[in-house]
């Protein structure tokens, strides 16, 4: 029994409930918010560090065992998105000290927040496809809870479209879950790979695979179903928006990752060429999206969904360097992401709004702020030496590896179109002269004032640059993550030894 | 709303329908009933007081925050499940007393789970009723 796995699902539980036994005091929940998050982060490091040495770790709860209790598994990518988890929880909640008034904060903020990655951490770990679909209950319900938390219309009204989606969604993973069941009597997702491997009804489990597919597809928002992320994510608080920027989409990806390299790999050339042509057309539609907005954070969130294209593309490609792309590439894009929310989210706060017809002359004020914002977004248009250019580069070589040059083209064509994006922010927001002309004296505190929202950002930044320049390692580990993707072997032993023997 | 009827009742049932959500919370560890129903139950008989009365009495009858339950209730469920780790167990292992009580049996974790999920059903419950009822007034 290895405590550790428990640990990340546990830690913001136990924070969350703290919290809510502190509702009154509000200093000690800023506090204790921000040693909750450092705690999930250490447990994500140390579960990292177990797995890397000792191969997939497993916990069987309540001493079942597999298939017949719930099983927790942990393989390096489960590991990399409960640290990822714990870098974003961190820096939201300091983040959040600053940023988040004290409506919010009375009615509960900090307490959602947690068991919002009790929700995350426990989708990130389970190894049963109905104790996913609970997580994943867990983190929406405190998601809608975040979303329209303050009250304002247009939060209700984002969180209408989010929330009537994402049930929609979740009816069809449960309805898929619940035929999975009545087809080959198991959900545990090692012994489903066990009975799937062995052909039978190939037709039936290929129509189910379709179904995870567009229920995963809604939460990671691929093309056609990401309809709802654009007319959401710019409503709630900058924090908030940024955590549901990094981490909800990805908790998607990761799903789909994890079932169509582990349960549905009957047949590659059919499910993974519709994912990779879902792929092209998520990176195409997102970016001309993002062209044709004017508001910074309807911009960022049009970038997401191109930017769930590169992700999906590396699963589609289906080959080792390519998977081993899409992990480096969730590494790169939910840090990278967050921190462009929250930069928009300072801009905010010193002119009022998002709009970029009102914001310009910001780099002559605060040249620091002009500067992390173009780490972030040279690093999304991936400009060499940041993160985002190893990702780019690891997905196209896949790419041209196998001759797929129609997804290397769209991808290239993307990632250039983010660039425009990107430079239209940056020349309208810190570029072109001050549409309403300040005063030098009162208007402009200096960032310094803003050390809460400063420091992740630089931090977050920070992250980005140090991945960029020793990607080495990072990128070794994103590969051992993906060997271990690609041979499902690996995982179905170590969860279910009697099984995995045999095969 | 003032009812004679409802009020005088209520005051006979409150105390009741409480003795009943024990009685279903300790039957649902091997028949139907459990902690779920019972919470609904102790929530329904503060939710008749605040019906009856107002909310500020039904409070009052409460004593306590509702919302302390929910915390009260999580922090009891979550320990039942920890406390297999300290004796080296899996998580969430059903640990029970070698002992049988006269009118309990045997006392498990599970049990203590179950208690745990009364009280946040009925805070929950509240929580919510009480908001509605007073966003009314």
């Amino acid at each position: 029994m290895n405590i550790l796995l428990i640990l990340p699902i546990i830690i913001p539980f136990i924070t969350g409930i703290i919290l809510i036994l502190a509702w009154n005091n509000r200093p000690f929940q800023r506090a204790f918010s921000v040693v909750g998050a450092a705690a999930l982060l250490i447990a994500g490091l140390a579960l990292l560090r177990d797995v890397w040495q000792n191969g997939i770790q497993v916990a069987q709860m309540g001493g079942w065992p597999a298939p017949f209790g719930i099983t927790l598994v942990a393989d390096l990518l489960s590991c990399i998105m409960v640290i990822l988890g714990g870098i974003m929880v961190l820096s939201i909640g300091i983040y959040s000290l600053m940023d988040v008034d004290k409506g919010r904060e009375s009615f509960g903020y900090y307490p959602l927040l947690h068991i919002l990655m009790m929700g995350i951490s426990g989708s990130f770990l389970t190894g049963d496809l109905f104790n996913l679909y609970v997580w994943f209950e867990v983190m929406l319900m405190s998601s809608f809870v975040l979303l329209v938390l303050g009250g304002e219309r247009n939060q209700l009204e984002g969180g209408i479209k989010y929330v009537t989606l994402n049930l929609l969604s979740s009816a069809i993973f449960l309805a898929a879950v619940g035929a999975m069941y009545g087809l080959v009597g198991t959900v545990n997702m090692a012994d489903l790979a066990v009975m799937v491997q062995r052909g039978e009804q190939a037709g039936i489990i290929q129509t189910l695979a379709t179904m995870f597919l567009i229920a995963f597809g809604i939460k990671a928002a691929i093309f056609p179903l990401f309809f709802w992320l654009p007319s959401s994510y710019h409503t709630p608080p900058a924090g908030v928006s940024a955590i549901f920027a990094g981490l909800l989409t990805k908790v998607g990806v990761y799903t789909l990752i994890r079932v169509f390299t582990l349960i549905f790999i009957l047949d590659v050339g059919y499910t993974h060429t519709i994912i990779l042509v879902l792929a092209g057309f998520t990176m195409v539609s997102g970016v001309l999206g993002a062209a044709t907005q004017n508001e910074m954070r309807r911009i960022l969130s049009f970038h997401i969904i191109s930017q769930i294209g590169y992700m999906i593309m590396g699963l589609g490609l289906y080959t080792p360097l390519a998977l081993a792309g899409s992990v480096f590439y969730i590494m790169h894009h939910i840090i990278v992401k967050a921190n462009l929310f929250l930069v928009s989210g300072v801009v905010n706060r010193l002119r009022g709004t998002y709009q970029l017809k009102k914001l310009g002359g910001l780099y002559r004020v605060y040249p620091m702020l002009g500067v992390l914002f173009l780490i972030p977004a040279f690093s999304l248009a991936g400009v060499p030496p940041l993160s985002g250019f190893w990702a780019k580069f690891a997905l196209i070589r896949a790419a041209l590896e196998i001759d797929s040059y129609l997804i290397v083209a769209a991808a290239l064509v993307v990632s250039l179109l983010t660039l425009f994006s990107m430079t239209k922010i940056w020349g309208e927001v810190f570029w072109k002269a001050d549409p309403a002309e300040h005063p030098e004296t009162e208007e402009n505190p200096p960032l310094s004032q803003l050390a809460y929202l400063i420091i992740p950002i630089a931090g977050l930044a920070l992250i980005t640059v140090s991945i960029g320049l020793f990607s080495e390692p990072f990128f070794a580990l994103a590969i051992d993550a993906a060997k271990q993707l690609l041979n499902p072997a690996e995982y179905i032993q170590a969860v279910n030894p009697v099984v995995g023997g045999s095969l | 709303m003032t009812s004679v009827i409802l009020s005088t009742a209520t005051r006979y049932m409150l105390p009741l329908l409480l003795l009943f959500s024990v009685f279903l919370l300790l039957r649902g560890h091997s028949e139907p009933g459990g902690g779920f129903v019972g919470g609904l139950v102790a929530a329904a008989s503060f939710a008749f007081y605040a019906f009856a009365y107002n909310v500020k009495q039904a409070r009052r009858a409460l004593r306590i925050n509702p919302r302390v339950f929910i915390g009260v209730g999580l922090l009891i469920a979550v320990s039942s499940a920890t406390y297999s780790l300290f004796l080296g167990k899996s998580f969430m292992t059903g640990i029970w007393t070698e002992t049988e009580f006269p009118v309990f049996g045997a006392i498990g974790t599970p049990f203590i789970f179950d208690v745990g999920v009364y009280l946040v059903v009925l805070g929950v419950i509240l929580t919510i009723v009480f908001s509605l009822a007073e966003g009314e007034q």
